[in-house]
């Protein structure tokens, strides 16, 4: 069978019937067979589409079997449950929704720019190690993350995290989860100014798309809210003319000198972003927000769908080696620093933010919960998935990949061109041309980055009200105090965090954005198993997740820290100390909440 | 034939519902949420008085109370008081 040449007989049709179970073997022997046939030169079906495909029925398992176990055996979930959307019913914050709208929602919430962000700059360690931890990480980090916020704030009448730490823990944990969530939205804000800005200067065909969307989608929200006008229209309308500013970015992109006043355009474009972030989040939602939401998520599912088609057509080699062992010098550690680099795409604790925030006070039924939260997860593992792809395999040869990631900085800096490269490769497959395809991509992640940047910035001045009340700062609840703070904040981390190289300091941030994200996942993690635990269920589906990302978290935070008093980078150490020192605060009570719970648990049954 | 006819236009129905309750129940809970912070300046400008806010036009305003017990009703219920704060109004 081996030896036989490759016929066309034999070029497997998608068996990807994966309902009954011989298919599945079926599966698994095509993709042995398309090694053995690429091996000897006759190939029918890339690897990386192999690769795919087969994390793709592993979602599908994963999906099948572990999330039930975990819906039946660990949340047992209750059909007859009344959840927080009926019992508070009142049609606008709280109002039973239909699952599959409730997963897009949560979805669209969810996916951003950073789980393509992270995978494309982890694709320097090689693409193995980044392919096993987002396909593991999301079928046992991010699937019970995602599902177990969602479950405990159903369970606890639809509260927040946050204020179902305050139950679990004690006011004092509430502090420490309004300190880390700070931290978060702060490096949130830097890294995504900086991530925009590095596309405008490398993709000038973007520019031009992206600001004639905001007139468009305040015009949308103009006519909607203020006029009247019916929804269907105008939010089509807005849809066909942002693909039409893609063409005309295309064909007119805008050249800008590369430094201005002897900074570079990327660091004005840092303040301008910033600029822009501060004034958005003072705009009210129906101008600019919402209708800016409603055009993303459309390109979110457009562009998810073009590119897995573009790769399944293009069917493209891995160019990227499975595993670098000849890293550039100055790049960290695979281990742990692969863990928070790809922090979006295979757990984050941002997903639990939105999952206990809005979408448990929509939930219809408490078996629901299994749908929104565990695929919702898996939407994330897609995107990261098609980002790694995009990344190893899109490049035309071996020497592009290099260019990109010749270098840490470089791949730090410029991980998002190479997916944007590289996907305009995949996306040329399907017959349009790289420059529009690019373009594409290109808006598609501005624009997450951008909504992102306007709800972090919103979020930061509730959040510093929020610090204001907890430890009695009177101006931080200022409206305009908190906005005037935020920006600021942002601008110092992005400018100062690295001195020689201004406004590109945000990326130097992305691994302490990673780890913030995994705090606040550690957070979750742990009400989670004081929750299972106290109500007598199978804690260890949480406590094992948990050990690992605040252990990977610790360690990783460790390794930077000392990377950067190296490095003389005195801002970052300060930065790192404290998410390490809040990184400590939240092991430590966590230890104290087991302990109280013990003993309660020892007080109410006395060893026999 | 008709049978799948039907179907189809059982599965259009579907996509329509859908796309509305992804797409446009969003913009409509902004515009409540909107139409809801308004309505609530509105009835802080009527009742002020029972807050302790002198307003001159109180004695006008009082006779709008009956009409807006309801809406009354939501608003405490929506603010996390299981029961009516007001003296004034004995809505539950």
């Amino acid at each position: 069978m081996k030896n036989s040449p490759p016929s066309p007989l034999r070029t497997p049709s998608f068996p990807l019937t994966i309902r009954n179970k011989p298919s599945l073997i079926k599966l698994l022997a095509y993709f042995y067979h398309s090694d053995c046939n690429r091996l000897q030169g006759g190939m029918a079906v890339s690897t990386p589409v192999w690769l795919t495909l087969g994390a793709l029925g592993l979602f599908y398992l994963g999906y099948r079997f572990y999330s039930k176990f975990l819906a039946e055996k660990v949340f047992r979930l209750d059909p007859d449950f009344q959840t927080p959307a009926h019992q508070f019913r009142d049609g606008v914050d709280y109002l039973p929704t239909n699952k599959f709208v409730l997963w897009g929602h949560h979805f669209s919430s969810v996916a951003g720019a950073a789980p393509i962000v992270g995978p494309a700059i982890a694709v320097i360690w090689g693409w193995g190690p980044a392919l096993l931890w987002v396909v593991l990480g999301t079928l046992f980090f991010a699937g019970i993350h995602d599902f177990g916020t969602l479950w405990a704030s159903v369970r606890n009448k639809g509260k927040s995290v946050g204020v179902i730490t305050n139950r679990v823990i004690g006011s004092r944990a509430k502090g420490l989860f309004l300190l880390i969530i700070f931290f978060l939205l702060l490096l949130v804000n830097a890294v995504f100014a900086v991530v925009i800005a590095n596309l405008f200067t490398q993709f000038p065909a973007s520019v031009l798309p992206y600001w004639l969307q905001i007139p468009l989608a305040m015009t949308i929200g103009y006519l909607v809210y203020k006029r009247g006008f019916p929804l269907f229209w105008p939010s089509i309308v807005g849809l066909l003319l942002l693909f039409a500013f893609i063409f005309l970015g295309a064909s007119a992109p805008v050249n800008l000198p590369e430094t201005i006043a002897g900074m570079p355009m990327t660091g004005w474009w840092v303040i301008v972003m910033l600029l822009y972030g501060a004034i958005a989040s003072r705009l009210p939602v129906w101008l600019l927000l919402q209708p800016r939401d409603y055009i993303n998520s459309h390109m979110l599912f457009l562009g998810l769908g073009v590119l897995y088609l573009g790769l399944f057509i293009t069917q493209p080699e891995f160019n990227a080696p499975f595993l670098n062992d000849q890293v550039p010098e100055g790049t960290p550690p695979l281990v742990p620093l692969l863990f928070v680099t790809i922090a979006c795409g295979a757990i984050s604790g941002f997903h639990g933010l939105v999952s206990s925030g809005t979408s448990s006070k929509q939930l219809d039924k408490e078996t629901d919960a299994r749908f929104v939260g565990y695929f919702g997860a898996m939407g994330e593992g897609l995107l990261a998935l098609i980002a790694i792809m995009a990344t190893a395999a899109g490049f035309a040869g071996i020497n592009q990949w290099q260019e990109h990631y010749g270098a840490w900085e470089t791949a730090s800096s410029g991980g998002t061109a190479a997916f944007v490269t590289g996907a305009g490769q995949l996306i040329s497959g399907l017959g349009i041309s790289s420059a529009i395809g690019t373009t594409f991509i290109s808006i598609m992640i501005v624009a997450f980055a951008a909504t992102t940047l306007d709800t972090s910035m919103r979020l930061q001045r509730f959040i510093l009200s929020e610090i204001g009340e907890q430890y009695h700062l009177a101006p931080l609840k200022n409206r305009n105090t908190g906005t005037v703070v935020a920006f600021l904040s942002c601008v110092v981390l992005a400018f100062l965090a690295d001195p020689s190289n201004p406004g590109q300091g945000g990326m130097v941030l992305w691994p302490l954005f990673g780890t913030t994200n995994q705090l606040t996942a550690g957070l979750s993690l742990i009400i989670l198993t004081l929750l299972l635990w106290k109500w007598g269920r199978q804690y260890l589906v949480a406590l094992v997740p948990l050990i690992f990302v605040v252990g990977m978290t610790a360690w990783s935070m460790v390794i930077s820290i000392m990377d950067y008093i190296e490095q003389g980078k005195t801002l970052l150490v300060v930065v790192g100390v404290m998410i390490l020192a809040l990184n400590g605060w939240l092991v430590l009570e966590g230890l104290l909440a087991a302990n109280r719970q013990r003993s309660k648990t020892l007080g109410q049954n006395p060893p026999a | 034939m008709e049978l799948t006819a039907e179907k189809m236009k059982h599965l259009w129905e579907q996509i329509r519902e859908f796309y509305d309750g992804m797409y446009f129940a969003p913009y409509r809970r902004t515009m409540l949420k909107e139409i809801q912070n308004e309505e609530d300046v509105f009835k802080l400008l009527a009742f002020s008085e029972m807050l302790g806010i002198p307003n001159p036009v109180s004695y006008y305003t009082l006779e709008m109370m009956p009409l807006m017990l309801e809406e009354f009703h939501e608003w405490h219920q929506r603010m996390g008081m299981e029961k009516s704060p007001l003296d004034g109004f004995r809505c539950c």
